[in-house]
């Protein structure tokens, strides 16, 4: 009875959705008051619904339900997480349970201070310095004044930023803002805490050290409820994970399995999606998908890639009626949707090209080269079409899989050392050539840099 | 370890000082956090809060007391006036501060638990802050003019939490107000102008006919503004019928908006 750290049960939360201004004016309800009476009166001779109660899907007249009816238990210690695709109302269930926002209907009972990032940063004023910054976000958090002047030094080394503490926040870099938001947020020591996808923002070595100490406070004893679409983090960090649909518990159990039924189902995107029974796998009669995969040239599922990593898209299909002349095709988007490329090995390849298709297994990769892609979250689409006769699918499978694509900034891809933003939806390496005057009178470049290393001599 | 527990409330709901007293630490940060924002990257800077009621004095001297002649229970006109801006600007700073306090802290109420009527009360606070330094400026006056303090000047602390109790009041209804109905920001300037006129600032409140000054004393500014006068230069007013009407008023207000903030607080992050 005591060993539970979080228990809810039945919890619901339902929001008004209103089509008019979001934000009301005194003057909207006054105006609204006096025709009130009107209305009423219009509604009980005409019998048509009131303005604001006609229902629509998924609706309860003028509501939508974030939560329905989720219970759950999670015991001191528990690393749970929790999933879902965009929407679902998690993040509505971590306000529920720290207390910002109120449940409509349930209960929930939790044992222990509780920590909530829900945001990083929140509460930073950009006029303050660093410094002032982590007192008033810590206090907010909850740490005590002693607790902070505790562990002051520690969150400034953390965020590696001991040199700009004392200048005012506006004047930093978005990284290291992130770095000591988090910072402050990764020393709270509260029994229970409540992580909101906080390490979706920030760069990959940034989201590692996340990881890392998200890792650290789990194995530390303490409670953890973490929402996330990083699934290796998931399974990483938590041993249990709920997955969410539509404001209700789908599933509640062991993470691997939750975490596979999640991507098999086709409600989330990621970097594997299996068909294992035939009958229900995409496709008609001709052809069907069995699996889509992102690979290394070694075989092992990637769901992020360093930019200079070669990365494969793995079509595993199969032919049902021979004869026909078909190809996979997988056509690449970026985060904002835009169409990168489109490939389709019939062109190139000879067997393809040439003779009908015979009935069986196929498994067909389609190889990206490393320094092309540039970095964010590629998805893939997935087909396979005739050849002859225009292009007619079989069967298309969109938003297949997904990759992360990374680049660390260490000198060997295109973007080399600099650490900003580099435009373009592709990146790839390409040759340049250069031509100069000759180097002014006295030395060329060569012989100055030759002789700045004999400068400097064994050191 | 505490154990909480979450449920919908029902509509009236505690006061939840305990909640409170445990988040007392955050009530002084939020104080601290308002002042240092208030004067960072600012010239005048401080200055400020002591510039603007000896301004707004010297204005009201000139055309008030020099032009209109305005009676000032014979008190040196300035004196007179800045005895009553003090209070008025300690109320209205904490007025005008505290009424958009939530929709300002929208970022972390959406985000954080804590009790949210430590939010207006810290920008209350905060005005005390300049308070303070116009004080200052106040006892310079008083020994400007040689005024002897008289024992009503024991009372100052009671007038002074009068007017911090009345402040708060308001800053309640108006900032759980102000998240809902934006118009609260528009509304606010045109309050504290009509306000100030019907506050006894500019002229005393014995231009007020004696019969019709309990009723004067609705507007609880009167009794805190006048008892400030009396306490500080002895002269004016003694504590009378206006002044109990005015502290019913304030009791009134402060109670109900403190009833009214719990009640709505349920909805703010979702409204916000």
């Amino acid at each position: 009875m005591s060993d539970i750290a979080i228990r809810a049960q039945e919890l619901s939360k339902r929001y008004r959705i209103s089509t008019r201004l979001p934000y009301k004016a005194l003057r909207d309800t006054i105006t609204d008051g006096i025709y009130a009476p009107f209305r009423a009166m219009r509604y009980l001779v005409a019998r048509k619904p009131q303005a604001g109660q006609e229902s629509s899907p998924g609706t309860d007249g003028g509501f939508v339900w974030a939560l329905r009816d989720v219970s759950f238990e999670v015991k001191q210690g528990e690393a749970v997480g929790i999933i879902g695709r965009n929407g679902v109302g998690k993040t509505t269930l971590l306000k529920v349970l720290s207390r910002v926002t109120e449940p409509t209907r349930g209960w929930a009972e939790v044992r222990g201070r509780v920590g909530s990032l829900l945001e990083v940063g929140a509460g930073f004023h950009p006029e303050l310095t660093g410094r002032e910054n982590v007192h008033f976000n810590g206090a907010i958090l909850g740490m005590t004044r002693r607790e902070l002047s505790r562990k002051f030094n520690e969150i400034v080394a953390f965020a590696e930023l001991e040199r700009f503490i004392d200048t005012p926040v506006k004047r930093y870099s978005s990284g290291m803002y992130m770095r000591l938001a988090f910072a402050v947020a990764a020393h709270l020591d509260p029994e229970i805490l409540l992580v909101d996808e906080v390490l979706a923002v920030g760069d990959a070595s940034f989201q590692k050290r996340c990881l890392g100490k998200m890792g650290e406070v789990a194995a530390g004893g303490r409670t953890v409820l973490f929402v996330s679409h990083n699934m290796p983090a998931i399974t990483r960090l938590c041993q249990r994970t709920i997955l969410l649909d539509a404001g209700c518990v789908v599933l509640d159990g062991p993470s691997p399995e939750v975490v596979s039924t999640y991507l098999q189902s086709g409600i989330g995107t990621t970097a594997a999606r299996e068909w294992p029974d035939l009958a229900k796998a995409p496709g008609d009669d001709v052809v069907r998908l069995r699996a889509v995969r992102l690979v290394t040239p070694q075989g092992a599922i990637k769901r992020t890639v360093n930019i200079q990593e070669t990365i494969g898209v793995q079509i595993e299909y199969e032919i049902m009626t021979p004869g026909r002349r078909l190809s996979p095709v997988i056509v690449c988007y970026n985060e904002e949707g835009v169409c990168l490329f489109a490939s389709g090995i019939a062109s190139r390849d000879a067997l393809y090209g040439q003779d009908p298709s015979f009935v069986g297994k196929r498994v067909a990769t389609c190889w990206i080269p490393g320094n092309f892609l540039a970095e964010g979250t590629m998805t893939f689409t997935v087909s396979v079409n005739a050849i002859l006769g225009g292009n007619y699918a079989h069967t298309v499978e969109r938003d297949a899989v997904q990759v992360q694509v990374v680049d660390p900034v260490d000198a060997e891809s295109v973007r080399g050392l600099y650490g900003g933003t580099v435009a373009g939806v592709v990146r790839p390496m390409l040759r340049w050539t250069t031509e100069s005057d000759q180097p002014p009178s006295g030395c060329s470049l060569g012989e100055q840099n030759e002789k700045g290393a004999e400068g400097l001599g064994p050191l | 370890m505490p154990l909480v527990v979450i449920r919908p409330r029902s509509r009236w709901v505690p006061i939840n000082l305990r909640g409170m007293w445990e988040h007392r630490e955050l009530l002084y940060f939020l104080t601290w956090r308002d002042v240092k924002i208030r004067y960072k990257q600012t010239v005048l800077g401080i200055a400020w809060v002591v510039l603007q009621p000896l301004l707004t004095m010297t204005v009201f001297s000139i055309f008030f007391g020099l032009l209109a002649r305005v009676p000032s229970d014979n008190v040196p006109y300035p004196l007179f006036a800045f005895c009553g801006l003090l209070p008025w600007q300690l109320f209205s700073r904490a007025l005008t501060d505290a009424s958009m306090s939530l929709v300002e802290h929208e970022r972390v109420i959406t985000k954080i638990y804590f009790p949210r009527l430590l939010v207006p009360i810290s920008a209350v606070l905060a005005s005390l802050v300049d308070f303070g330094v116009a004080f200052v400026l106040m006892i310079g006056m008083l020994f400007l003019y040689h005024v002897r303090l008289t024992a009503a000047a024991f009372t100052l602390p009671l007038f002074l939490l009068l007017a911090v109790v009345t402040a708060s009041g308001i800053a309640f209804w108006l900032s759980a107000l102000a998240v809902q109905y934006r118009d609260v920001r528009y509304v606010l300037g045109f309050l504290t102008q009509i306000w100030l006129f019907a506050t006894p600032v500019a002229y005393p409140s014995s231009l007020v006919p004696a019969r019709w000054r309990p009723y004067y004393g609705l507007n609880p500014l009167a009794g805190v503004v006048e008892g400030f006068r009396w306490a500080l230069l002895g002269k004016g007013q003694p504590p009378g019928p206006m002044l109990w009407v005015s502290v019913g008023v304030v009791v009134f207000i402060f109670i109900g908006g403190l009833l009214y903030f719990r009640r709505m607080e349920s909805t703010f992050a979702d409204v916000i």
